[in-house]
């Protein structure tokens, strides 16, 4: 029998249903992997105890015959989402100390489902960046390296240690959150899959917030079925936020068909940037070839908007942060530096509580929300982004998914980026637009770079349609046949 | 009846105009926080009545109380204002400690309530007509207590989130008098609406206060704003200070800086607020947390259907069916209780007598205004706590009008009423009090009192006919007021005649 | 538009967060550069188009006004950095 950590999330659930092994010995695997998968420096906050403690429940309830659908399954979550009585720092030193008194609608709903924390997993300093290098906590370790090379590459971000746990193997399947693309970029960087339901889909009530119109938690997979699993679990309707819709949750699992015949997919010429690696065109048109062998359509579409859609996202994301950040002031809970009155307590606080990212977009949210600048800056990409949106709409007019990269690149080494804020937010170029949007997105790991990392093919559907997302993505893993693992280099012998 | 020319303050240089404008903050009377399911109860332990939500946990969210929404609406149509249908809330962001998420869910470019009119009733019995620009839903914000402790301050959640209408109303306001009858009008319209309890002491009421001075006719001054003024008299007290020193200042060559400043009730003086030194940019932008508010026309509609009678079309259907005077009327519609009060009593004294309520609209006004508010006012008793029933008076009522007891008697038998609680027929019988018009019984009375007062009888016959006066009230004495004052008069006049 | 020290000084104020003097020239620039990149919006004509509030195309719902929650002070002080006698204390304000 092949290891227990190599299972997917869906074939563990059916030997765990088949009493092939005990929730226990799952879970025991998973402790052992993540253990020894510190190099990576994936998780924040192991949780071995209470993740022995969950899968002994569950062993419980498989024999009494009331197992739930995530029974006894070991999974990470991203350390966005408040874990009652598990501390929950965002990443940051500023929440460094807070151990919430509630639970996250999501989790609650994962365990609600029988699932079992392994622990709370790195991420970028409150989900801001796109290589997981921001964390207070230090970066996190993509598996994957290029062939024959030693140097660090990031997992991506900003669910990085979510992207890494699952690739390499210490998770079954972990949470991300994704605002402008940190559930797709980083499954991309690190050959996995990851979806990013409609806006509305998951509460977002218990996530710590970076931007409110943008949020969205999703499920980060090795499969494309698994990915399905875990998001119906993760879905539903919640009273508790206002953003959240009222909408029955679909069996997702039931959607992977692999019937696409007559379905259309469009594919949008404006994707097509400068500068774009030969290998992703590459990989991108034998996508469309696969979804053509199989019975699609394929048609350009085209988005007009496209290259407005990051300089949008980096006044409106920056402004939502820059309040929604506001809280952190050594008031109630987290960090509190002395001050010699109140303004010295906060700035200190804030000033040291915030790492040098996170500052920069709190201070041109500030600014872009400032008198006099408001309408120039945060009025116009609203606006701006009232007209992405209709791009998509008048698009899927005419076709039933989009196809495209999911980031420009294959993972690139640590430090490669850090210097320039700018070429850092270029990695979000393809996932951004939906992101603005609130369309449901999903990376599906589609080949291999000449240099041996992984690439990532993103469809995205219209609002609610899940359901077609994961149906096309499930033809498009079928052909892909991604079988790659990364090298174990971190397990010492 | 609008009052024409306003009231202008003497200074130095010659006449100064006083402009005022108020933003009253009025706590909706809901059960539960505008965005959180926490209480609203006024006095608890700190910090007890405080959600998630209210201390701004990372990841919570603000979910809208419809209460709170009716009441804004209904509040609205109280003061004849526009009602939006679509409506945003905004973030304003501002740092402190009292203000957990470092920023106030408000209304900023989108109102829920527009444009108003308040008819603000003055002191001297004219009206004045005060525009309402705006009326908008926002959260409350804790508390901090400075005196505590000599390094801390405290903070206190408990009042984080309640939902506040704030009332704004146009520069109209010429004196610190009407500031303070619009105050009162104010209030008054919200109890009558029940969409706040406008207890000004424990904070559901509080007023921010604009003033400026400048020369008649000249463009407006520059402000201040009187922060957070908690009664109507600090209200007046302090508009009266404010505008005394922005006069003292420009009459000595200083220009008005534009500031926040406090009312303090111990010096009657406002100051400076150190904490509000700063200037704010508040970075006013949609709350992405919530959506916007949108009504149906129905919804109105069927909050409009159940509107009370206002106190102003109150006091004309009494001043109109009832007859009463515009003054008396005034008074009854101030308070809705008061006004409850005095329509049962009516009712109940138009069941007795089968008299209609305008032959008796005066007398009961009368009765109530000066009778019962006297003896309540003594006591300093809210209406609710009389000891004399609506249907109580009404009996007292009758039997003054059916000639049972004398005027007189009337007044002593409401006393006992007041004191214990008796009905008046009881306290009228016990006593003995039932007035006496029995011609042969009075005639005894009247021929002693010509007999034993001689002098008395020849001054009248001299012709100084005030003393038919000392005639009656001897016969009164006599008589402990049971004695008809009607057939005495009669009776002695004839026999004196003579 | 370049942002100048000056400004990082304000919106550093306005933000509360206390920003090195040595670092402002640093971030003077690279917010100057993040701000010449969104300024690319300028390219769009957005006349007549209503900003965009929210991506959910649904009604904001409205809870019935019930007492659901409260009466936790001790969760709600369980984080806090100090507090004394139910309440959090914070250095003096005057006011
Ligand atoms: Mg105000
Ligand atoms: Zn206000």
């Amino acid at each position: 029998m092949a290891a227990l950590t190599d299972l997917s999330l869906a074939d563990a659930r059916d030997g765990l249903k088949a009493r092939k092994f005990s929730a226990t010995e799952l879970t025991r695997a998973h402790v052992e992997a993540m253990a020894a998968a510190r190099p990576l420096n994936a998780f924040i906050t192991e949780t071995p105890e209470r993740a022995l403690a969950m899968a002994a429940e569950s062993d419980k309830r498989i024999a009494a015959g009331t197992a739930r659908p995530l029974e006894g399954l070991p999974i990470a979550i991203k350390d966005l989402f408040c874990t009652k009585g598990v501390r929950t720092t965002a990443a940051s030193h500023i929440l460094e100390p807070f151990v919430p008194t509630y639970e996250s609608a999501v989790t609650q709903k994962l365990f609600d489902d029988g699932a079992v924390m392994l622990g709370k997993v790195n991420l970028d300093e409150f989900a801001m960046g796109s290589s997981n290098e921001t964390s207070y906590f230090g970066p996190v370790e993509n598996p994957w390296r290029r062939i024959g090379e030693n140097r660090s590459r990031v997992p991506g971000g900003s669910s990085g240690g979510s992207a890494a746990a699952v690739s390499g193997r210490f998770a079954l399947a972990a949470t991300g959150t994704d605002t402008g693309g940190s559930i797709r970029q980083p499954a991309a960087f690190c050959g996995i899959v990851g979806i990013k339901p409609t806006y509305g889909r998951c509460s977002r009530w218990g996530i710590v917030a970076f931007a409110s119109s943008l949020d969205q938690a999703g499920p980060m997979t090795r499969t494309v079925k698994d990915a399905a699993i875990m998001l119906r679990s993760m879905s539903g309707f919640d009273p508790k936020d206002s953003t959240s819709v009222d909408m029955a949750v679909p069996d997702y699992e039931k959607a992977l068909t692999g019937n696409i015949k007559g379905l259309k997919v469009g594919i949008p010429e404006e994707y097509r940037v400068d500068g774009m690696p030969k290998e992703i065109e590459a990989i991108w048109s034998k996508g469309a070839e696969w979804l053509k062998a199989a019975g699609a359509t394929i048609k350009p579409v085209k988005l007009p908007l496209t290259k407005y859609a990051l300089p949008t996202y980096y006044i409106v994301a920056p402004a939502e942060c820059s309040s929604n950040l506001a809280r952190y002031d050594g008031v109630r809970f987290g960090l509190r530096e002395k001050g010699d009155d109140l303004t010295g307590m906060y700035e200190g606080t804030r000033g040291a509580g915030f790492g040098r990212e996170v500052r920069r977009r709190i201070l041109i949210g500030t600014y872009v929300l400032s008198a006099g600048y408001y309408d120039a800056y945060y009025l116009k990409a609203q606006r701006v982004r009232a007209l992405i949106a209709r791009d998509f709409a008048n698009a899927f007019k005419d076709v039933d998914v989009l196809l495209a990269p999911t980031a420009p690149s294959a993972a690139f080494a640590r430090g490669e980026k850090t210097a320039d804020p700018i070429a850092m937010y270029l990695n979000d170029v393809f996932t951004v637009p939906a992101s603005l949007a609130g369309l449901p997105g999903i990376s599906v790991p589609a080949g291999l770079s000449g240099e041996g990392l992984p690439l990532g093919l993103q469809l995205i559907g219209r609002a609610y349609d899940e359901e077609t997302v994961l149906r096309t993505a499930g033809v498009l893993e079928q052909a892909a046949q991604f079988n790659a693992r990364p090298a174990t280099w971190w397990k010492q012998n | 009846m609008t009052s024409p020319t306003p009231a202008l303050l003497k200074g130095e240089t010659g006449e100064w105009e006083l402009i005022i404008g108020l933003e009253v903050h009025a706590q909706v009377s809901s059960q539960s926080k505008l965005f959180s399911g926490a209480s609203t109860e006024f006095g608890a332990e700190p910090n007890t009545q405080v959600s998630l939500v209210d201390t701004a946990f990372p990841g919570m969210l603000p979910v809208i109380n419809d209460y709170c929404v009716q009441q804004a609406v209904r509040t609205g149509l109280g003061l004849n204002a526009r009602i939006n249908l679509r409506s945003v809330f905004d973030r304003k962001n501002y740092f402190y400690p009292d203000l957990p998420p470092g920023y106030q869910i408000s209304q900023y470019k989108q109102p829920i309530v527009g444009e108003g009119i308040v008819t603000v009733d003055l002191p001297d019995g004219s009206v004045r007509e005060v525009g309402i620009e705006r009326l908008h839903l926002e959260q409350d914000a804790g508390k901090s207590l400075h005196d505590q402790h000599p390094k801390l301050t405290y903070v206190d959640l408990n009042r984080a989130g309640v939902a506040l209408m704030e009332i704004v109303s146009k520069p109209d306001l010429r004196s610190a008098e009407e500031a303070g009858a619009y105050v009162k009008k104010l209030r008054t319209i919200l109890r009558y609406l029940g969409t706040c309890d406008g207890n000004m002491e424990q904070g559901s009421l509080r007023c921010d206060v604009n003033v400026s001075v400048r020369k008649p006719g000249a463009p407006l001054g520059t402000r201040c704003e009187i922060k957070n003024v908690n009664s109507v008299r600090f209200l007046q007290q302090a508009v009266e200070f404010e505008s005394r020193r922005q006069i003292d200042a420009l009459e000595a060559g200083r220009a008005i800086k534009q500031e926040t400043r406090l009312y303090d009730a111990n010096t009657g003086e406002t100051r400076s607020m150190r904490s509000k030194e700063e200037a704010h940019d508040y970075r006013y932008f949609p709350d992405p947390d919530l959506l916007p508010l949108e009504l149906s026309q129905d919804y109105v509609e069927s909050i409009r259907g159940s509107l009370p009678e206002l106190p102003d079309a109150k006091r004309a259907r009494f001043e109109k069916d009832l007859a009463i005077s515009h003054y008396h009327a005034r008074v009854l519609v101030a308070e809705k209780e008061s006004a409850d009060y005095f329509e049962a009593f009516v009712a109940a004294v138009e069941k007795r007598t089968t008299k209609s309520g305008r032959d008796i609209g005066q007398d009961c006004a009368n009765v109530v205004v000066t009778e019962l508010f006297g003896a309540l006012n003594k006591d300093a008793k809210p209406i609710e706590a009389s000891p004399i029933t609506p249907d109580a008076l009404a009996g007292l009522q009758a039997l003054k009008m059916d000639g049972t007891i004398s005027g007189p008697t009337a007044k002593k038998v409401f006393e006992e009423m007041y004191a214990t609680g008796k009905q008046a027929a009881a306290i009228v019988e016990e006593k003995g009090l039932r007035q006496v018009s029995d011609t042969g019984a009075l005639e005894a009375m009247v021929d002693k009192v010509i007999a034993d007062n001689p002098k008395q009888v020849e001054q009248y016959r001299g012709g100084k006919e005030t003393v038919l006066t000392f005639f009656v009230g001897q016969i009164m004495k006599a008589s402990r007021g049971t004695a008809n004052p009607a057939v005495i008069n009669e009776l002695l006049k004839k026999k004196l005649a003579r | 538009m370049a942002l100048d020290k000056a400004t990082v000084t304000k919106i550093a104020r306005l933000a509360r967060l206390r920003v090195a003097e040595t670092e402002k020239d640093g971030l003077a620039g690279e917010l100057s550069n993040i701000l010449s990149f969104i300024e690319q919006l300028d390219e769009v004509d957005t006349k007549g188009v209503e900003p965009m509030t929210s991506v959910v195309a649904v009604p904001l719902r409205r809870r019935t006004d019930e007492v659901t929650d409260g009466g936790k002070p001790e969760d709600i002080l369980a984080n806090a950095p100090e507090a004394t006698a139910g309440f959090f204390t914070i250095p003096k304000v005057i006011e």
